[in-house]
């Protein structure tokens, strides 16, 4: 058993993470969020050849061919840099169709009640009729709710507790890095006791998740994954809110991206059936 | 990322649960909790049939993934509990064998291993518990003895152990992290007097422990002298990052028998206490996945002495611990106040979880300040 990245692993991983930076970094984050509905076909497209779509497709069909821990990771870094657009369903579309591997056609899907980013996909997988628009919470997200629920897949769960996960770790470090600079009363705010005890709930909240998310990675067990969604759910959603806190007034600004984590997180934890649906599984297997 | 286990590592298991298989129903049941002589008879005749069997050193020598599957198995079968041996096997000895000499390794090991020798721990004082640098109880220098006096507190096992990890100030004007040593102490020393303690659930679980001019071999001290903290700081990461791991399994079998209670009370049908418990099992899943992921950790970087990390375990699961005997509540309903059902002392226990071994705000700032880097507070 060697439940940790292999080389090969962090190596992808320090590869997305650079070409997430690049493509899309702080100025291209709030020029997302100045044009909100617009997504970057140009930046789809270099998702695409870099593979994030096609990640898990057969090389025989013009996939990378790797796997769900591979996925996992890339997803975990989508989430990290607040990468907007329908990536689970894109990803997720990849094989079936056309054009959704390499990037050229964006794709969306009915998830729960809701649909991400209808208007501005090429195709919507999922019956959409009767779609309403909502003036989303979250400015990189628009969103439509439809009256019938659509079913969640198993392994989007999984890539959507991914990006809950990276929203945590980042937010983590958001969090810690302003503790340790912020000044009051003449010492750094991470000084104080009140303070680095929210932090440290932040990084054990993360860690926990980061875990879960992992494991089910690998086993792709259904009851690991709707473990893996609850934990990663709670440690985007509260990480966010605490990372807030610890902005202060700052951190109450449309200017700080804290907001923008916490918004993600919240439409993120809205997919499928919340809570409820991966509390119960979890409960039936109790009692099975 | 693997989670799959190598064929030698499957054939031990193997080993093992035929083994348990064979002796478990030829134990007889665990002595009454106020039982102490029983208790240690037991517990310690548990540990020599593992001696006996080749199984007793899983929790040293053993390769940590080998000892994962150990406390997998043990736990699954429904083995014994490490009980009295909770300090020797899980951090004095560890302690000894990461820092002691070889006269030292030699003299206190093998008897543990073979559950011939019970130890407590005498760290706390009742004017040192999270500030342990604060310990007052002197250690004055001899001949080939330090002479011992002062008092320690909440001292587990206390009265059926032979050896006691202590903590004494062997020089009194040194800045407080200094001036400590760290002693293996015979609990039969003239000059010992241990009070037993009662707990919040009834039982005399720990005691107080009074030292009056007890002789201690200088022969006994574990690392240099005055080095004592540095010690110490080896033993808790031991007793907070891996003494606490096979309880993990133990919750979860907990949680099933609690799925089965409310099935069988009519409770299963009220979807928030469900929805409760499908919570509880993704928390408890979660923990042993942290627990393997350390495991594997350890394992890359060639094992050794647990890190930081282990406070994040044991915060995390002090927390979940006392959740699950809460829910264990609501699935009892009002039979959660009768101290005969089950779990309803396991709720008033798992009260001392987020306090000893370091408590919750302890861990936190641990935390913050070696895994988050933050500025130190005060
Ligand atoms: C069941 C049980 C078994 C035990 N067994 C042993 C044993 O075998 N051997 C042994 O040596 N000890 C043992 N202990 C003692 C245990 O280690 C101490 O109780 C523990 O370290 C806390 O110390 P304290 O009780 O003095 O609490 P205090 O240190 O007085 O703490 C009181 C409260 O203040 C908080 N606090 C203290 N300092 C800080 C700080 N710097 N920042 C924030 N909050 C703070 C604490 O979190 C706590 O909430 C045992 C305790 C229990 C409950």
């Amino acid at each position: 058993m060697r439940f940790q990245l292999t080389d090969d692993q962090h190596a992808l991983r320090a590869g997305v993470r650079q070409l997430l930076e690049r493509r899309f970094g702080h100025e291209a984050l709030r020029a997302a969020v100045d044009a909100p509905g617009r997504l970057d076909r140009g930046l789809w497209r270099a998702l695409g050849e870099a593979g994030f779509f096609a990640l898990r497709l057969p090389e025989a069909r013009g996939g990378v061919g790797l796997g769900l821990p591979e996925a996992v990771l890339v997803f975990e870094e989508a989430g990290r840099a607040l990468l907007p657009g329908p990536l689970v369903a894109t990803h997720l579309a990849a094989g079936s169709v056309p054009g959704a591997a390499t990037g050229e056609t964006v794709v969306a899907a009915v998830d729960g009640e809701l649909v991400e980013w209808l208007d501005g996909a090429d195709a919507v997988l999922g019956d959409t009729s009767g779609a309403v628009p909502l003036r989303s919470l979250d400015p990189l997200t628009p969103l439509h709710r439809v009256p019938v629920a659509g079913v969640t897949d198993p392994v989007g769960s999984l890539l959507t507790a991914a990006e809950q996960l990276g929203t945590a770790g980042r937010v983590c470090e958001l969090a810690a890095q302003h503790a340790r600079t912020r000044e009051q009363f003449g010492r750094p705010v991470g000084a104080f006791q009140a303070v680095q005890h929210l932090c440290a709930d932040l990084l054990v909240r993360a860690e926990i998740a980061r875990v879960a998310v992992y494991a089910a990675a690998v086993t792709a067990d259904p009851a690991d994954i709707a473990a893996a969604r609850l934990l990663a759910d709670e440690a985007a959603v509260r990480g966010a809110r605490d990372c807030l806190q610890v902005h202060g007034g700052m951190g109450f600004t449309w200017e700080a991206d804290v907001h923008l984590h916490l918004k993600r997180a919240w439409v993120r934890a809205q997919r499928g059936d919340g809570d409820t649906q991966s509390e119960e599984l979890l409960a039936a297997r109790l009692a099975g | 990322m693997d989670l799959s286990y190598t064929p030698e590592e499957e054939e031990f298991r193997a080993r093992l649960r035929e083994w348990l298989a064979k002796v478990l129903p030829t134990l007889p049941d665990r002595p009454a909790p106020e039982d102490w002589p029983g208790r240690r008879a037991y517990d310690l005749g548990w540990q020599r049939m593992l001696h006996d069997a080749g199984y007793a050193d899983v929790h040293w020598d053993a390769s940590p993934t080998t000892r994962l599957i150990f406390l997998e198995e043990t736990e699954e079968a429904g083995a014994p509990y490490v009980g009295a041996n909770f300090v020797g096997l899980l951090h004095a000895g560890p302690t000894i064998a990461a820092e002691g000499t070889a006269e030292q390794r030699a003299r206190w090991l093998p008897p543990i291993l073979r559950g011939e020798e019970v130890w407590c721990q005498g760290f706390s004082e009742p004017g040192a518990g999270s500030d342990l640098a604060a310990l007052r109880t002197r250690a004055r220098r001899e001949g080939d003895d330090y002479v011992v006096s002062g008092s320690k507190i909440w001292t587990s096992h206390a009265e059926v152990a032979d050896w006691c990890e202590l903590l004494v100030r062997t020089d009194p004007d040194a800045p407080r992290r200094r001036g400590i040593s760290w002693l293996a102490m015979p609990m039969d020393a003239e000059g010992i007097t241990v009070r037993p303690l009662r707990t919040l659930a009834g039982s005399a679980e720990f005691a107080e422990v009074f030292l009056d001019e007890v002789r201690v071999p200088v022969a006994n001290r574990v690392g240099a002298e005055h080095d004592g903290w540095r010690v110490t700081m080896v033993t808790l990461s031991f007793e907070r990052g891996t003494a606490f791991v096979g309880e993990v399994l133990a919750c979860r079998r907990v949680l099933g028998q609690l799925a089965c209670a409310a099935r069988e009370n009519g409770r299963w049908d009220d979807p928030v206490l469900r929805r409760r418990l499908g919570r509880l099992e993704a928390e408890f899943r979660a923990l042993w996945r942290l627990t393997q992921w350390n495991v594997s950790a350890a394992e890359v970087s060639g094992g050794g002495v647990p890190g930081v990390g282990g406070s994040l375990f044991k915060l995390r699961y002090s927390h979940a611990r006392q959740d699950l005997y809460d829910a264990a509540a609501d699935v009892l309903g009002p039979d959660r106040l009768d101290l005969d059902r089950p779990w309803v002392l396991d709720r008033l226990s798992s009260l001392s979880y987020t306090i000893a071994a370091g408590t919750s705000q302890i861990q936190r700032t641990i935390v913050a300040e070696r895994m988050l880097g933050l500025p130190r507070g005060r």
